[in-house]
């Protein structure tokens, strides 16, 4: 096979590869691109008016690159205009220091509004549902400060009420990802960070610590598992009337770093996540990020 | 004896077959070095030309050279990650083994391998471009190479001494301090850097000096070719940002060995405190690596079309609002770490507006080929290639800095893909064509094109193939970091295709190493000193150059003055003969073997301190203060080249003879 054949064989076959192996994954394995509530929504509608502006710029530049490479090769007989010292144009200059900060200022706006209203709980007319989080080597802890239970690796909520996630970490800081839900904040010691999250559909939502932390960090997995209203509430009290309860002495046995599957509590040590948060000099802290947080009520 | 035993197997990194490997051929190429140089009687040759050399093109060379081996070790990282990955559930390296080579990739790809092939194209170019001998301070310019070597080996020894650092390449506390982990590895990563990094700061000091205060007469700053230009913008972040994390990497190893709690959350210390100071110099770094990429990009499409460049006031300015927006960056890195809506609204926008110069830039090469001839040699290949893989690393950059869209993209094979494309895209693309530009400048002869243009279309291939599906993974949710993965995601075939890409990059390297050793034998021999029809000050000498340079300093009228000459004519002059009046003698540094002596102090001194040994720490220290005392004391630092001398060797360059300086 000559080489001008191989490389033009090469030119076909990628694109078309790309392109088979993105449609044939297309749909529910795709979750950042297909959310399931009104946070990674917002976020997805704003991936796609980014993703739509830049190819505004893009694909015309490519388009002319590829045109200006055929039109301008330096080959005997190539009749095209030719400039040697041909370097200023004040209008052409003009013309490309201008779009992109147009584009740059649409892509602003949108990402300013965006980011506030993000800080906000997505649905107003419904009683919010708090749940404070905790990452440890190498698995998620779940305390439901409202319903006081707790859960390892999965959490249940009700479908279409916003949940206000509040994290911390009690290993190194890890980040809350559950990407069908909505983008992902830091789990830190010593902090309690705030995330809205809200499904609008049942299902079960895959999640997963998206800052690395060590050996077992690559199944840091846990579910959230949404569900109607009745159902959710229906769940918390078969959770209650359980028998396992978390003590001080089954957190210290769970902080230690492992891999663990999922585990539900009818209770946990009142305060809790409260210590967790000012333990090893967290309370230096306790001014600057406390303050609103219903979670830490617990 | 159980004692000892007890000893070396913790001292050394044993159990894993791969490392027993390695430590096999580390022997092997030891002593292979250590027999051929001692058969060739090419010892004393070694120290008197290289090891004690100040002279700015033999440092290149040096660079260069451990730049590629870097590049080989932190591309054979790459392989093993792409390796396991490959399919799910796989069980070819353990956790603790992944983590270890994921970060020395990240770590040796950057500090190890980028920094310095960006010096050594630094050191090629330069001077020569500014019709200078030298830089403005040879003796600081080998401090600094042999900081980089040895702060490159004390890490590098990480793999078969102790364990390498498993932390993550931003290392970030608490993980990386004594709780999480206890071990010498992340001593290794904080020593081996902050020793390099010192050696960086000194040569970012050192060009910036040089390009402002060593041009030859009549080069205004506006007449400076863009590749200086880009190197003084690079220097002056350089100068800005290495401090930073020298200061962080300093607190970091305080509270490691001497039980400080800046970054630890007792006592009032905070790990986010490790995060703002490393992005701080981290952000900046991307900059401090891309913009002399730029500027060979300039100098190639400029050649390569025979035109002059577009838009070159332009081209400046957008070089110097990317230094100074750079700065305004950094927090983007942890737009998920609680920071309020305000912060992440205003480093959202100021990290968006760097796009607006680099844009500009890329239309200004456009329109320098609109118009031109274009060539398809190797250097022009590759800086073609930057410009689709840049756009893509470009928009998908803009994408991330929507700081809501990053709550998506954080951590995930998103950005992964993000930051390959602009890394390799923009920075080694570039810095691979500024090798092909100035390979037959610095060692006379040229590489092959027909090895080069192999290698080019496999790592194309192998590029897209590698990094377009991570672009999918990360829409699929999968993260970064994870040694394995779940065969129920969805994931399995695009981190297949991702890891045949990778292959294809690894063989394209190994057709680039091929293509060294064809050319060394068998390369065209240059004996023009201008192979591409240059435009700039570096091509009117021959090459390699000799040892100061220029007989005689030229003086500058234009910005393109070699190109200038050539078209008026007076270059055929310059050919012949510098007119033998104009002859002085010239003032040269000497060589000193006190550059390497501090490198092998510092070395010394940091390997004890990974140990905890301090009293060899100690020793490093007396060394490097004993080295400071004795250039202290010095007084034959230099010397001047007779007038009979220059000419004898001007003739002999011109006979088109292989001088004694690169044999």
């Amino acid at each position: 096979m000559g080489k001008g054949r191989f490389l033009r064989y090469a030119r076909l076959a990628i694109p078309t590869l790309a392109g088979t192996t993105l449609l044939s994954g297309c749909g529910r394995q795709f979750m950042v691109l297909d959310p399931s509530g009104p946070v990674g929504t917002r976020e997805l509608h704003l991936i796609l008016l980014s993703a739509g502006l830049m190819a505004v710029v893009i694909v015309p530049a490519l388009v002319l690159f590829a045109w200006i490479l055929v039109r301008y090769r330096d080959k005997p007989g190539n009749k095209a205009r030719f400039a040697p010292n041909w370097a200023e144009n004040r209008t052409l200059e003009v013309i490309w220091w201008g779009i992109p900060i147009v584009l740059i200022a649409v892509i602003g706006v949108f990402t300013a509004k965006d980011i506030y209203a993000l800080t906000k709980p997505p649905e107003k007319n419904v009683q919010p549902l708090t749940i404070d989080v905790v990452s440890l080597d190498w698995k998620w802890l779940f305390l439901y400060p409202g319903q006081h239970i707790a859960t390892v690796n999965y959490a249940e909520i009700p479908t279409g009420v916003p949940v206000q996630f509040v994290l911390t970490s009690d290993a190194p800081m890890n980040s809350f990802w559950v990407p069908a839900l909505g983008g992902q904040v830091y789990t830190m010691p010593g902090m309690a960070m705030k995330l809205w999250l809200q499904a609008d559909k049942d299902g079960d939502y895959y999640g997963h610590g998206a800052n690395f932390t060590g050996a077992g960090f690559a199944k840091m997995q846990f579910d959230i598992l949404s569900r109607p209203k009745a159902d959710f509430d229906q769940w918390v009290t078969k959770v209650q009337s359980g028998t396992a309860k978390l003590t001080d002495a089954g957190y210290a046995r769970l902080k230690k770093p492992s891999n663990v599957g999922e585990q539900s509590y009818a209770a946990f040590p009142s305060g809790l996540f409260n210590k967790i948060v000012t333990t090893d000099g967290g309370k230096y802290y306790t001014q600057m990020n406390m303050q609103d947080m219903p979670g830490m009520a617990n | 004896m159980s004692g000892l035993n007890a000893f070396l197997s913790h001292f050394f990194v044993t159990g894993d077959p791969l490392i027993y490997a390695s430590d096999v051929l580390i022997v092997l190429v030891s002593l292979g070095i250590i027999v051929t140089l001692t058969y060739l009687k090419k010892w004393k040759w070694l120290w008197r030309e290289w090891l004690t050399t100040v002279d700015h093109k033999r440092i290149a060379i040096m660079y260069l050279i451990a730049a590629i081996l870097m590049l080989f070790r932190g591309g054979a990282d790459a392989e093993l990650l792409r390796t396991q990955l490959a399919v799910p559930n796989n069980s070819f390296l353990t956790a603790e083994h992944y983590d270890q080579i994921f970060t020395t990739h990240g770590t040796i790809m950057i500090l190890f391998m980028a920094m310095p092939m960006m010096f050594a194209l630094f050191n090629a170019a330069v001077p020569l471009q500014i019709g200078a001998r030298d830089v403005a301070f040879p003796y600081l310019n080998a401090i600094s190479f042999w900081l980089f070597f040895f702060g490159c080996l004390l890490f590098n020894l990480s793999f078969v001494i102790g364990g390498s650092p498993d932390g993550g390449w931003t290392s970030y506390p608490p993980l990386t301090e004594l709780g999480f982990s206890p071990g010498p590895g992340e001593n290794y990563y904080i020593l081996g850097i902050l020793i390099s990094g010192l050696g960086s700061t000194a040569t970012g000091i050192n060009f910036m000096a040089t390009i402002l205060k060593m041009r030859a007469p009549g080069m205004t700053l506006m007449k400076l070719p863009l590749f200086c230009w880009s190197v003084l913008s690079s220097s002056i972040i350089i100068l800005f940002a290495f401090p930073a994390l020298t200061v962080a990497l300093a607190l970091l190893l305080l509270d490691r060995t001497m039980g400080t709690d800046f970054f630890t959350i007792l006592h009032g210390g905070n790990p986010m405190q490790f995060v703002n100071l490393f992005w701080v110099w981290g952000h900046p770094e991307v900059y401090i690596v891309v913009l002399p990429a730029f500027g060979v990009y300039s100098e190639v499409v400029s050649t390569f079309s025979r035109k002059t460049v577009f838009g070159y006031k332009s081209m400046v300015f957008s070089l110097l609002a990317i230094t100074v927006i750079g700065y305004l960056t950094w927090a983007h890195h942890f737009f998920t770490m609680g920071a309020g809506a305000s912060v992440n609204t205003f480093f959202a926008i100021s990290t968006m507006c760097v796009g607006i110069p680099t844009g500009v830039k890329m239309f200004n090469w456009l329109f320098t080929m609109f118009r031109g001839r274009i060539q398809f040699k190797l250097p022009m290949l590759w800086t073609l290639a930057f410009i689709p893989a840049f756009a893509i690393a470009g928009a998908t950059g803009i994408m991330l800095a929507a700081a809501p869209a990053d709550y998506q993209f954080h951590n995930s094979q998103f950005l992964v893909a993000h930051f390959h494309m602009a890394l390799i895209g923009g920075v080694v693309f570039g810095y691979v064509a500024g090798m092909y530009y100035w390979w037959p400048k610095l060692f006379g002869f040229s590489l092959d094109e027909r090895l080069g243009r192999w290698a080019f279309w496999l790592w194309q291939i192998g590029f897209y193939g590698c990094f377009g599906p991570q672009f999918a993974l990360g829409f699929m949710g999968m993260t970064r970091r994870m040694y394995t993965y779940p065969a129920n995601m969805g994931w399995n075939t695009l981190n297949l295709v991702s890891t045949c890409g990778a292959y294809l990059m690894g063989v394209a390297f190994l057709f680039i190493g091929a293509q060294i050793v064809y050319s060394i034998l068998k390369g065209k021999r240059d004996v023009t000193g201008d192979p591409w029809d240059g435009r700039t000050l570096e091509w009117s000498i021959p090459s390699p150059p000799p040892l100061y340079n220029f007989a005689v300093i030229p003086t500058v009228q234009a910005r393109d003055e070699w190109w200038r000459r050539k078209q008026s004519g007076e270059a055929a002059q310059r050919a012949a003969f510098p007119a033998e009046a104009s002859l002085q003698p010239i003032h040269m540094p000497r060589n000193s073997s006190i550059p390497f002596l501090v490198g092998l102090s510092f070395f010394v001194g940091g390997f004890g301190t990974v140990f905890h040994w301090y009293g060899m720490s100690i020793v490093g220290g007396v060394g490097i203060l004993l080295c400071l005392l004795a250039r202290s004391l010095q007084e034959n630092v230099d010397y001047y080249v007779p007038v009979d001398e220059i000419k004898r060797t001007e003739i002999h360059l011109r006979e088109g003879v292989t001088h004694g300086l690169h044999v």
